[in-house]
């Protein structure tokens, strides 16, 4: 009886901290979704409030019109899509190498894949931004898409050799003996089977991707080359700060995140937890 | 047992019988399967000499010479570069701040990583409950540095959600004495759920065994948490430390949106000292100079991280 009393007792202390928690993870995320749908007046309007007076849809409106802050969106989309698929094509190969032989040199390059993650963004920046104005790439999708593998191609590999290694060497050689190459097991066994790892990994780039700033802010300079996080930051460079197109943009610019998110959430949390668990 | 060995072992002696009578074919099989690794493994490695070995190698040499980009025809200049950084006082300031930056984010990255991942992982809540608490926990997250900032800026506007709700009237970003202090807070509330679930993942990896052996031992709820949980979070939270302490050390992006390291240099970092001293300024060898002093800082500590990685492998 005092047992049951006392787990009881624990239970409500964690679901108190648990709200709590959420509260401070979400209050400013429910705050932007509060100001999407308010009016610009509205938004610092004394007493302020979650449930607009006059919810209206005029931001998202506005910014879904406007072909320049569309061209942000296209533009994310054909770099995240082109650099995900550089990037698992690389990797695959990489991740197959380095999970199923041994070869000279191997720990070094394990070590050195490892280690790149640790190299800061804004070193390399300064020497990209002069190869590529020297060829004449600077300002184009390629310039997002050539130094983003720098990022995801690290993270990808180690995830992948990871997933291959929990595959069985039995599956290979069955497919040997029958007189397959190498490339066909790979292809033929190793990735069909190792789709569950390879989601993981397609959506960590991804969003990787989606979510790069830094890069895209140094090597492009024209509207037409934006993306959206540089899109939404050119919102506040405005005269006026027009708050509820860029919380209407801001919101906007997540819905890829969140669809990955809601409809392949372990997937998700899979790509999310790899890193430093067991690189 | 020994029937279902012996089988094996003739198997075995025929095979390298096999290998005796065909020793050319053999050798030639050899040499491809030494070769095979480096094939698969070429478009990494051209990638990396072309995105990082090379671009080091530039970065280097940027910073041992007088301006370069901007100057056609830059000199070697030794080391002046590096003695100009490490005599300015703006260096060793936005050092501090990214110092402070880094342990007081990993502070409280660890605190709430803990404290959220404990209470999720806890088996009196119900599978469904914490599936939904933990995917709203990590909301946060998956916000791009831009939407992060902005939405803070808001928030902390003069007139903001929250000075309203505390009854004050703060510029939070544009304080002299504030301004760094609002930059950690926003970087813990957008950053702590990577290691949240991290530590979560590490805390369902504990096998019951050990708390179930415990508790028929009498060890009450608190000696479980620091004779058990610790000592399995251990290599995970240090491996997470080293990780957030690198990533915190280059952090600019943040910064650079909310205060741009003002008001007056107060929220500066290492980050975004190099960074305007780039882009701002186009002194490009001394932020080249900066730079290589920030890739050899999180390189010390990288190497920590590998050496642990590599030993946990």
């Amino acid at each position: 009886m005092k047992k049951s009393t006392k787990t009881r007792l624990t239970k409500i202390l964690i679901e108190i901290g648990l709200l709590v928690g959420l509260i401070y993870a979400l209050f400013p995320v429910i705050w932007m979704i509060s100001c999407a749908f308010k009016t610009n007046t509205e938004v610092f309007t004394v007493p302020q409030r979650i449930i607009p007076r006059n919810p209206t849809a005029d931001a998202f409106t506005s910014v879904l019109t406007d072909s320049a802050k569309l061209r942000y969106f296209l533009n994310s989309y054909v770099v995240a899509l082109v650099t995900t698929a550089i990037t698992l094509f690389v990797a695959i190969l990489a991740g197959y190498a380095l999970s199923r032989y041994d070869f000279k040199g191997k720990k070094p390059l394990n070590a050195f894949i490892i280690i790149t993650q640790a190299v800061p963004p804004i070193t390399l920046l300064i020497p990209y931004f002069g190869m590529l104005v020297l060829f004449g790439l600077y300002d184009s999708y390629w310039a997002m898409i050539v130094t983003y593998l720098v990022f995801t191609l690290p993270y990808a590999t180690i995830m992948i050799t990871g997933y291959i290694n929990t595959l069985p060497k039995d599956l290979d050689e069955a497919v040997a003996i029958d007189g397959g190459s190498t490339w066909c097991v790979l292809w033929r066994v190793l990735v069909p089977i190792s789709k569950p790892g390879l989601v993981a990994t397609a959506i960590y780039t991804f969003l990787q991707c989606w979510n790069e700033y830094l890069f895209a802010l140094c090597l492009t300079k024209s509207g037409e080359m934006r993306t959206v996080p540089i899109g939404i930051q050119l919102l506040m460079g405005q005269i006026t700060y027009s708050w509820n197109e860029m919380m209407a943009m801001s919101i906007l610019g997540s819905i890829p995140i969140i669809i990955l998110f809601v409809f392949a959430q372990n997937y998700f949390i899979a790509g999310l937890s790899a890193g430093a668990i067991k690189s | 047992m020994t029937v279902y060995l012996a089988p094996q072992s003739v198997k075995y002696k025929r095979m390298s019988l096999d290998i005796r009578v065909k020793p050319r074919k053999e050798r030639k099989d050899m040499n491809r399967k030494k070769i095979t690794p480096y094939l698969y493994l070429s478009p990494i490695i051209i990638v990396f000499c072309i995105l990082l070995v090379y671009p080091i190698y530039q970065v280097i040499s940027f910073s041992v010479k007088d301006n370069v980009i901007v100057n056609p025809t830059p000199h070697f200049v030794g080391l002046a570069n590096f003695s100009k950084i490490i005599s300015s006082g703006e260096f060793w300031k936005s050092l501090k701040n990214s110092l402070e930056f880094s342990v007081v984010s990993l502070i409280f990255h660890m605190i709430l990583g803990i404290a959220f991942a404990l209470m999720l992982n806890s088996s009196l809540l119900n599978s469904r409950f914490r599936g939904i608490v933990r995917a709203l926990y990590i909301v946060p997250w998956t916000f791009t540095v831009s939407i992060v900032a902005i939405l803070w800026r808001l928030m902390l506007n003069n007139s903001g959600i929250i000075n309203t709700i505390l009854g004050l009237s703060i510029d939070w970003f544009g304080n002299r004495a504030l301004a760094a202090k609002t930059v950690i807070f926003v970087n813990i509330w957008c950053s702590y759920p990577f290691y949240m679930i991290s530590i979560l993942a590490a805390l369902q990896g504990i096998s019951p065994v050990y708390y179930e052996a415990a508790s028929i031992d009498g060890a009450n709820s608190i000696q479980r948490f620091f004779k058990i949980t610790i000592p399995h979070l251990r290599p995970v939270m240090i491996s997470l430390m080293l990780l957030d302490f690198i990533w915190s050390m280059q952090q600019l992006s943040l910064t650079y949106i909310t205060t741009g390291g003002g008001p007056i240099g107060s929220s500066e970092t290492i980050g975004t000292y190099t960074y305007n001293l780039a882009f701002k300024n186009y002194q490009f060898s001394m932020a080249s100079a900066s730079a290589v002093i920030m890739m050899l800082l999180c390189l010390v500590i990288a190497i920590f991280y590998v050496r642990r990685q590599s030993r946990l492998d």
